[in-house]
């Protein structure tokens, strides 16, 4: 129904737009030439177009939020009062159940009430159907008409449509605070749901994690630990891993790349580390999981080591190997901001490219190459797939890089993934976690961002 | 202060030109070296990093794009594959094709009749092995109670075999004339000179290098445990302690470390136990010097095929060996040398998924010329499957593809239209500021969070079908929205202000002037950070995850509604699966996004290089 | 803009000082023109009559206000988003910063040419045909290329370039790019033309053709022209206005400003003392 709509809306802006063309090129006609009109007709046709069709679309959305909970309730309501439901869990059940009878599907095991609401959600769903059509068709008539109305060679077509389109654009430019918005409220409404079940202060400080069973019977919540500590720590130390291979790495051929290597070796070099920026994760973590975890507990048992199988030296190594190219290309911008002046004067008193390099290039790309490592660390912390191929599921508390660790992405995905209890403390942590990863990304972002502002500035 | 007023102009001369100084610089030139050289470490740790990971993917992918299949004739019966009897399409569909396979494939060996035994032997054919023959007989009714030659597919585990993933075989062309005992069950085998007398000492080798193995293993374990009943003692007091405070937190923390070390403690223990004991029994076999040894699954094995029919051989000594036939021999006929021939399989029947019997089966279709290796068109075509001989990418690439579509409709023109906003109309004020540091935030955000933000705002909110691309569509739309704004911002910038100022001078409006000269001048950094933006896109998995696509969906998806996955998506779920033959598919799954992601990025190399203006 | 209406809502616009006349009917008249950026005023009182079908040269030391005033005339500062203009300017009796008024109509009337040549990356067709097509100028196909090539003809290029039409307008030599710009100002027919030091980046051959060209279309068009060389504003204009830091110092018949400036600051620029 929402393509025949959709479909009819093109078709009416189409008409529209030839209609208020034709009507304006008349006046010309008429009137003695196009330039005699205030605006080219195709901007009248432009304009009764957008009449037309736009409160069709704000019809199509409002119906597209609505109607299906009207039709849904409608459903509902009709079953007899036995079958009703209770609550949140049985509401959804027996709207599976109604569907399945709307569609036809297994009606022989299925309550006879149940039928009977099926038959009523399929004639509530013709009347909402007939809804959408008929107040859609009303609605883009009165807008023709009021448009239409209008017409006349003096008539500012063209302003009308060019205030139409900056309000599109406009709206364009609102999806991105929406977003953040949306992304604030989603975490933050379940994450306070969250500690009203289990307090914030277990949360940030307990060191027991898991979410799936009970460890002691008073425990709040009842259904598991919420003790967040283990999680941060395991996605720490995989954070510290990566960052011990990707920070020197990214650094050294940044510096490489921007003071010694010739033409044909970046040539090389170059695309070597945008192939690696351009892999994406689930690869990574593929190649983790499956390669290198194995590789390092071998290697750790030969060498007389117990390794997990699932240790964080994998995860992190890996993860510090993804974050290479992006410590390195944020890395090199802030070496070639530095300016040449500065190098020109080590250079002048006879110091050696290295020796201009940690004397004067560094020190001066300092904050830059600090906050280049911040945003690693926020990809880091952030990153998923990694981690949930390559990095274990319970929440030891360690700092032994051989051992199993958990972080809070992995967490989040597993808590998320599956059958979710509607409402249960479970499903909300991960909201919580969610909420937790949100703001510390965003507060490194935020800083390290505002740092590399001040130093261009500073080089500008 | 009175060492600078000494050190006169000459002296500081003299200073500079000394061995000490001449020292100094070579030092200083050493670490520059040095210094250079940890760069071109680094560079070269990334490169080898990059080509390690691609040879182990296109060599764990390898074989997966080719399919083993059986040339087999079939005739299949109408009652079986026209239950209805009307030959009408329903009916068809829903016949029983497999009866009629195995019918085929088993006739091929007539002495297999133990029940067992026949399931293991139709376990080496798909269960998909009917599709091919089904598809036949759908498509021309008229075929039924023909005999039909048709291919039907191996299982996961026998096409691994066939293409030498399972073992190393062995083949060796046997010396003298051998004379077998018997066509089938016990067979002993007779050589007129001592042909198997390498054989033997290469299984006394193996026996001693198996038994050092075994040990040294044992020895580690044993370290292992020592550490592990030192460290014993500890949790015990800490119990205790734990147990005189009566913090039940703390016991029952305690409790649960002193239950971790004793387990691990007799799991260990029990790892060197065995290990010793085999490494004795290897060892005693190889002081053994009897002449005839003993082969058992633990050693690799070594088949004799002789006489059309192979011998798998339990007792092996320099002239003669002893075996059961596993299948049977055409005649007791003494074979020439060079007739008959000794199969190793180096892997231990232990240590493999396929044992010899069904080696001894696929030997011998593949000595009859049935089995052929194709090109795997069915991964290409196919959707995902609980088989992994049978899985396909065709589901997760249209469901892909479907959501690629989404996200390209929204945030193309979102993206442009925020940024052409921004760059062009907006008022430089707070509120802009805002936006602006909004978005470049909201590049560095994780990209789970979108999955949280997808699945509380979409699913729930909204109540948008789970699993859907158009759910998928809309979160990575989000998801690649600021690098897409921040791609056509610096395009929309990089057109000179001369052009807007022309087109406003000839009495354009201003949206005229960006519409008709400023956007189109920017569209190629547009397109290519579009681009780049969907390549990017096309690779992110964690937001699907928790919007639902990871649900195991057989069907290709018809829609942007209904239940789909994507492709990398599917990369994980294969990844998690246990059976060797998904890596091969994981891996072929990565090289087909791989591929896409390649062809993206080139495009936008391409549209760079090919439009890229210099003002 | 508030002392804008102020002045326009006047019954009359009272005339400038006798020595500032023009002999013709003005075309163009301003009075009182302000214009801050920002802190900076870079426009101070410009009272100035603009007569109609001739050529009148603005000149002046480098930030002495002459391209601002010249970009007020189609009020290019509109683009600016820290440009203040007040005052009164009216062409024709209209005032042209009446909110009212549609800046895009206003512009068709005031076609512009820039300092540096800035064809569009089109052909050199589509870079003349813009204009009247947004304008609605041409009722089909046929009256476009007439226009096109009467465009160009007036802008002394057609010769030139007829045989190339689909070429890009970016490929022409500096001069031609300028005549072709000046061919798309000519093209919406406009009845003003503003020149911002249109020959500062063409070399003297070239610059000698645009000047031609200049004296060619005066007597159609009412040009305004800002330039740096006081040889140039001897060559082309019939009237010169002085401007020095933001000021009107001095305007007249341009033989007259040349041969007897009132102005000391007008003699010491002329004769090369500052500037």
């Amino acid at each position: 129904m929402t393509l025949i709509y959709i479909l009819g809306m093109l078709l009416v802006a189409a008409g529209a737009y030839v209609a208020g063309r034709q009507k304006s090129a008349s006046f010309a006609v008429a009137g003695g030439g196009l330039a005699r009109l205030h605006s080219l007709p195709s901007y009248h046709g432009f304009y009764v177009a957008l009449a037309a069709v736009a409160p069709m679309l704000v019809w199509l959305i409002f119906w597209l939020l609505t109607a299906h909970r009207v039709v849904d309730a409608q459903a509902i309501a009709a079953l007899p009062a036995n079958l009703a439901p209770t609550d949140g869990l049985t509401y959804g059940a027996r709207l599976r159940e109604i569907n399945q009878a709307a569609a036809g599907v297994r009606l022989e095991e299925l309550q006879p009430g149940v039928a009977a609401a099926g038959e009523a959600l399929n004639s509530w769903r013709v009347v909402a159907d007939w809804a959408l059509a008929i107040v859609g068709a009303a609605l883009a008539l009165l807008g023709f008409a009021w448009a239409s109305r209008q017409l006349s060679p003096e008539f500012r077509a063209r302003n009308g449509v060019e205030r139409w389109v900056k309000v599109m654009l406009i709206a364009c430019a609102c999806v991105a605070i929406l977003t953040t918005v949306g992304i604030v409220f989603s975490v933050l409404f379940e994450t306070l749901r969250f500690f009203s079940k289990v307090p914030w202060y277990e949360f940030l400080f307990g060191t027991q994690w898991s979410p799936q069973t009970a460890i002691r019977a008073d425990q709040v919540g009842s259904s598991g630990a919420f003790g967040a500590v283990p999680l941060f720590a395991g996605t720490t130390l995989i954070m510290l891993i990566a960052m011990l291979v990707a920070g020197p790495v990214g650094l050294f051929s940044a510096i490489y790349m921007a003071e010694y290597a010739s033409p044909r070796v970046r040539s090389i070099a170059k695309p070597v580390l945008e192939v690696l920026a351009g892999v994406p994760t689930v690869v990574f973590g593929f190649f983790a999981a499956l390669t290198v975890a194995p590789f390092i507990r071998s290697t750790g048992e030969y060498f007389g080591l117990n390794v997990a199988s699932e240790s964080a030296l994998a995860a992190g190594l890996v993860m510090g190997v993804m974050i290479i190219p992006f410590v390195s290309s944020l890395s090199d911008d802030v070496i070639n901001a530095v300016p040449q002046s500065l190098r020109d004067g080590s250079y002048g008193m006879g110091a050696t490219r290295s020796e201009t390099i940690k004397r004067v290039v560094l020190p001066a790309a300092l904050p830059g190459i600090v906050s280049a490592f911040m945003l690693a660390i926020s990809r880091a912390v952030g990153e998923t797939m990694i981690v949930v191929m390559a990095a274990g599921l319970a929440g030891n508390l360690t700092f032994n890089p051989l051992e199993a660790v958990t972080t809070v992405t992995v967490q989040i995905k597993t808590l998320l993934v599956g059958d979710q209890e509607f409402d249960s403390a479970k499903t909300l942590s991960a909201f919580a976690l969610g909420f937790v990863l949100f703001f510390f990304t965003l507060a490194l972002n935020f800083i390290a961002l505002r740092i590399v502002q001040r130093y261009r500035e500073q080089y500008d | 202060m009175t060492d600078l007023t000494v050190s006169s102009a000459a002296e500081l001369a003299a200073r500079k030109a000394s061995p000490e100084a001449r020292a100094r610089v070579a030092k200083r030139y050493r670490s520059e070296a040095r210094f250079k050289a940890y760069g071109v470490a680094a560079i070269a740790f990334a490169a080898v990093f990059l080509v390690v990971l691609m040879t182990d993917i296109v060599s764990k992918a390898w074989p997966a794009f080719t399919a083993t299949h059986l040339a087999i004739s079939v005739t299949p019966e109408a009652a079986d594959v026209d239950p209805a009897g009307d030959k009408s399409r329903t009916s068809l569909a829903r016949g029983d094709y497999g009866k009629s396979v195995r019918a085929a494939f088993q006739a091929q060996f007539p002495e297999v009749k133990d029940r067992t035994a026949r399931r293991k032997l139709n376990g080496l054919l798909s269960s998909g092995a009917a599709d091919e023959l089904r598809d036949e007989i759908i498509s021309d009714p008229k075929l039924i109670g023909q005999e039909i030659k048709t291919r039907a597919q191996f299982s996961d585990d026998a096409d691994l075999y066939l293409k030498g993933a399972v073992t190393d075989v062995d083949e060796e062309k046997g010396a003298g004339v051998a004379t077998p005992s018997a066509t089938s069950g016990q067979v002993v085998i007779e050589t007129s000179n001592p042909a198997f007398q390498a054989d033997l000492e290469k299984i006394k080798s193996d026996l001693s290098d198996k038994a050092r193995e075994r040990r040294s293993t044992a020895t580690r374990l044993q370290s292992l445990l020592d550490g592990v009943l030192a460290d014993r003692p500890v949790a015990e007091t800490e119990l205790k302690a734990a147990q005189g405070t009566g913090d039940a937190g703390r016991i029952s923390i305690a409790t649960a470390a002193l239950g971790k070390v004793d387990s691990d403690a007799s799991s260990l223990k029990a790892q060197v136990e065995t290990l010793t004991a085999e490494a004795t029994d290897f060892e005693n076999r190889f002081k053994d010097s009897s002449g005839a040894e003993t082969l058992d699954e633990k050693l690799p094995s070594r088949l004799v095929q002789i006489n059309g029919g192979l011998v798998k051989v339990t007792s092996l000594a320099a002239n003669r060996v002893e075996g059961v036939a596993l299948t049977p021999l055409t005649s007791q006929d003494a074979a020439q040398a060079g007739q008959w021939k000794v199969l190793t399989l180096e892997t231990p029947e232990s240590e493999r998924r396929v044992g010899d019997q069904e080696i001894a089966w696929l030997e011998t279709l593949k000595a009859k010329g049935v089995v052929s290796t194709d090109f795997n068109t069915g991964f290409f075509t196919g959707g995902d499957s609980r088989e992994a001989e049978q899985a396909g990418i065709l589901g997760a690439l249209v469901g892909s593809l479907l959501t690629m579509f989404v996200t390209l409709a929204i945030c193309l023109p979102v993206g442009v239209g925020a940024a052409i906003y921004l760059e062009e109309f907006a008022p430089k004020n707070r509120w802009t500021d805002i936006i602006e540091i909004n978005i470049n935030n909201l590049a560095a955000v994780p990209s789970i969070v979108y999955g949280l933000l997808g699945l509380a705002v979409f699913l729930n909110f909204f109540g948008m079908p789970r699993s859907s691309a158009v759910v998928g569509g809309f979160v990575l739309a989000l998801l690649v929205l600021p690098t897409i704004i921040i791609a056509s911002r610096a395009a929309l910038k990089a057109v000179p202000p001369s052009i807007r100022e022309a087109a406003l001078g000839v009495g354009a409006s201003h949206q005229q002037a960006v519409f008709h000269h400023v956007l189109p001048l920017a569209m190629p950094g547009v397109m290519t950070g579009t681009i780049i933006g969907m390549a990017h896109a096309l690779g992110e998995t964690a937001p699907l995850l928790l919007i639902g696509m990871v649900a195991f969906i057989v069907d290709v998806p018809t829609g942007f509604t209904s239940a789909a996955t994507a492709l990398p998506v599917q990369i994980y779920l294969w990844s998690d699966l246990p059976e060797v033959a998904f890596q091969a598919k994981t891996s072929a799954a990565i090289l087909v996004l791989l591929f896409f992601l390649f062809v993206m990025n080139g495009l936008a190399i391409i549209l760079r290089k090919r439009f890229e203006r210099r003002w | 803009m508030d002392t804008t209406t102020a002045v326009a809502s006047k019954p009359a616009v009272a005339p400038p000082p006798a020595a500032t006349q023009p002999d013709a009917a003005p075309k163009i008249i301003a009075r009182d023109v302000n214009v801050h950026y920002g802190d900076k005023h870079a426009l101070k009182n410009v009272t100035l009559d603009i007569p109609e079908k001739a050529v009148m040269a603005f000149i002046g030391p480098s930030g002495c206000g002459k391209s601002t005033f010249l970009r007020c005339i189609n009020r290019m500062n509109d683009t600016v988003a820290s440009a203040k203009v007040s005052g009164l300017i009216q062409i024709d009796d209209q005032d042209i910063y009446d909110p009212s008024l549609d800046v895009v109509q206003l512009r068709a009337r005031v076609g512009m040419v820039f300092q540096k040549p800035n064809p569009f990356p089109k052909s050199i067709y589509e870079n003349v045909a813009y204009g009247p097509r947004i304008h609605g100028l041409a009722r089909n196909k046929a009256e476009l290329d007439q226009i096109v090539e009467d465009s160009l003809k007036k802008a002394s290029l057609w010769n030139e370039v007829k045989d190339r039409l689909a070429d890009t307008g970016t490929g022409l030599s500096g001069g031609q790019q300028q005549r072709l710009c000046i061919a798309r100002a000519i093209a919406v027919s406009p009845e003003i033309i503003l020149m911002d030091e249109p020959c500062s980046a063409l070399d003297p051959i070239a610059t000698a053709r645009v000047e031609e060209l200049i004296e060619e279309i005066r007597r159609n068009y009412t040009i305004v022209i800002v330039t740096h060389s006081m040889q140039q504003a001897a060559r082309v204009s019939q009237r010169v206005a002085f401007f020095h830091l933001g000021v009107l110092v001095e305007t007249g018949r341009t033989e007259k400003i040349f041969q007897s400036p009132n102005d000391k600051r007008t003699q010491d620029y002329i004769t090369g003392r500052f500037g």
